[in-house]
């Protein structure tokens, strides 16, 4: 049933939407707000010859898909923000060692224990801190439960492509929603069979997957290449939207995820008392759509930042726009969901201070 | 005159400078591995996992395909292997005592107690070897390490840790047994606990532990290393055979409780 429209739950319908891409190794541990996606998982793969497996920890499972990508499987394991953060070290090792998997981070408030609600202050880790050495991850940031469907096929052919680790970064809003949704046709994707370990074969040279370069000079080369693909990365992977610009409007706010949705509603009541408001939308959080922003921002006056966080995004668009125009911030943190109201009190301000 | 060739090199052994110490047993221990992968004509099937410490490097000398696991956990990263493979592949993973006893000891428990199929190689030399020499979660009572010079202090530090007998209480295994490279003798009796386990691979969970040496950590030449670990490891980890098909300990039986929940 690939064109039938059903309503479904945001995380069961990420957990489908990896075993329509060709995903049939899902290893996870639960934890708040995203035990949907692994719960789904345990009845679903079984029924299309597939395997879940619940781990004893992240730091295991991030360690049983480091295992399972070196055959040349899609494999997906799925967490929440402290558990990202146990996972971080693993993530290391996949793009050390050049391997494909598909992780997926729905945020929840933090520092430390934080709280179970949506947040999106994992921005910074997935971006620029998650795991030691020198390493990017590229980020798909879905708005919509069908985006997510989407971005989960499209998360799986660039982790093969890159032959590294992709992130879809959602928070506790996108997974508990529910909303209308297409599904694309189950699809059976055979392992790689070049670089994977899946035992010695006369018609390849061995195969070791491994992040170890002891010799300084081999280990340089090695970055150096990985950055050769990041740096295509950010030539071709950057995704984002542009909203209400056509008019040039003097107040650009950014906001990605379901933050942007809620910003959407928020535009399009303040376009009803008259204000000109755009919206500019990353959904690559890393690549980050540089290109996209300077066209965005280059007829506004003003750029203002609504994140789930206390201000983690805002610091990409500055380092984008630098001091050419004012780039403020207003966001809600803790897993305190901003209301329309308030945001529309926060955009307002901006035009009282122009 | 005929020449008969009494010693040959093992032929899943590389041609590789091997980087290990002089003395230390992990070159023994690589070539019995070889040598059981060789004798069941498994090469082009075998998956290796080598852990951090002295052996991350073990992919350099056994000829098969091998993934390096990031450290402690060679054991969820085999299960990865184990689960996305074809069956009929073989899978091991070789582990120190640093790795598996210490900040490994989640992941090997639970691919331990899932029944994971595979072979698992401990080497036990109660030391950190490749850090420089500092005290394991095995290095016996009073021994002197980098970070206890005043030789272990179980009172602060705790006893060290019997990993074959902590295993042992699982229901799931199907070998778990320990050896030791101290001498020939011992050294042909661990290949033929490291073959059983491999031949039972398939069935279940598999544990080889060998009590090995460190000469460089301990401070000691490499005969008096043999002579030490006979006199000193051998009581606190006797080499037996804990578990083997037709020797399973009673609290492995099979247990059907009946509780009906959220039906």
């Amino acid at each position: 049933m690939p064109s039938q429209k059903q309503l479904m739950k945001g995380a069961e319908a990420i957990a489908e939407a990896a075993i329509r891409a060709g995903c049939r190794h899902f290893f996870g541990y639960p934890i708040t707000p995203q035990n949907e996606i692994p719960e789904y998982m345990s009845k679903r793969l079984p029924e299309v010859g597939g395997v879940y497996l619940q781990a004893e920890s992240e730091v295991a499972s991030i360690n049983m898909i480091f295992g399972g990508a070196s055959t040349g499987a899609r494999v997906l394991t799925s967490s929440s923000s402290p558990g990202v953060s146990l996972m971080s070290e693993g993530a290391s090792y996949l793009v050390g060692a050049e391997l494909p998997a598909v992780i997926v981070n729905i945020m929840r408030g933090g520092p430390g224990l934080g709280d179970i609600a949506p947040s999106q202050s994992d921005w910074s880790m997935m971006t620029k801190g998650w795991g030691h050495g020198d390493k990017r991850y590229i980020s798909l940031c879905p708005a919509t439960v069908q985006e997510a469907v989407d971005m989960m096929s499209l998360a799986f052919d660039l982790a093969e492509k890159y032959r590294n680790p992709v992130v879809l970064l959602g928070d506790g809003l996108l997974g508990q929603m529910m909303e209308p949704v297409i599904f694309p046709a189950l699809s059976e994707i055979a392992p790689e069979q070049s670089w994977a370990a899946r035992g010695k074969l006369a018609t390849r040279p061995r195969v070791i997957v491994r992040s170890l370069y002891l010799d300084p000079a081999e280990l340089e080369r090695h970055v150096d290449h990985l950055y050769d693909k990041f740096a295509r990365m950010e030539r071709e992977e950057p995704r984002a939207e542009t909203w209400m610009c056509d008019d040039e409007p003097p107040v650009l706010v950014c906001a990605f995820g379901t933050v942007a949705r809620i910003a959407k509603t928020a535009i399009g009541k303040l376009r009803g008392e008259g204000l000109r408001v755009g919206l500019w939308r990353p959904m690559t959080a890393w690549p980050f759509p540089v290109e996209s922003l300077q066209k965005a921002a280059a007829t506004s006056d003003r750029l203002l930042s609504i994140e789930m966080n206390k201000g983690q995004m805002v610091e990409d668009i500055r380092a984008v726009i630098g001091h050419d125009k004012p780039v403020g911030f207003w966001g809600r943190s803790g897993g305190m969901v901003p209301t329309v109201d308030e945001m529309m009190n926060a955009i307002r301000g901006q035009f009282a201070n122009a | 005159m005929t020449e008969t060739l009494a010693f040959g090199r093992t032929p899943l052994l590389t041609h590789n400078y091997m980087h290990y110490c002089p003395g230390c047993t992990h070159g023994v221990a690589h070539r019995l591995v070889a040598e059981v992968i060789d004798e069941m004509g498994i090469q082009d099937r075998t998956i290796g996992v080598s852990p951090v410490g002295c052996a991350v490097l073990a992919y350099n000398y056994i000829d098969v395909d091998f993934i390096e696991a990031a450290h402690g956990r060679a054991p969820a990263a085999a299960t990865g292997l184990r689960r996305t493979l074809p069956p009929d592949r073989y899978i091991f993973a070789y582990q120190g005592d640093g790795d598996l006893a210490s900040i490994g000891m989640a992941e090997i428990v639970h691919a331990a107690n899932r029944g994971e199929k595979l072979t698992i190689i401990f080497v036990n030399n109660a030391i950190y070897g490749m850090t420089g020499g500092q005290m394991a979660p095995t290095t016996l009572p009073g021994m002197k390490t980098t970070t206890s010079p005043g030789g272990r202090d179980v009172a602060q530090t705790g006893h060290p840790i019997r990993v074959c007998e902590l295993l042992d209480t699982l229901v799931a295994p199907v070998f778990i047994a320990r050896g030791s490279l101290s001498s020939a003798k011992n050294t042909i009796k661990a290949k033929k606990l490291l073959r059983q386990a491999f031949d039972l691979q398939h069935q279940g969970f598999t544990f080889v532990e060998l009590l090995s040496t460190c000469p460089t950590g301990w401070g000691l030449s490499p005969t008096d290393s043999l002579a030490w670990l006979d006199r000193n490891m051998l009581p606190f980890f006797p080499t037996k055979t804990f578990r083997e098909p037709g020797a399973m300990p009673e609290h492995t039986a099979a247990y059907h409780p009946d509780l009906k929940v959220r039906d």
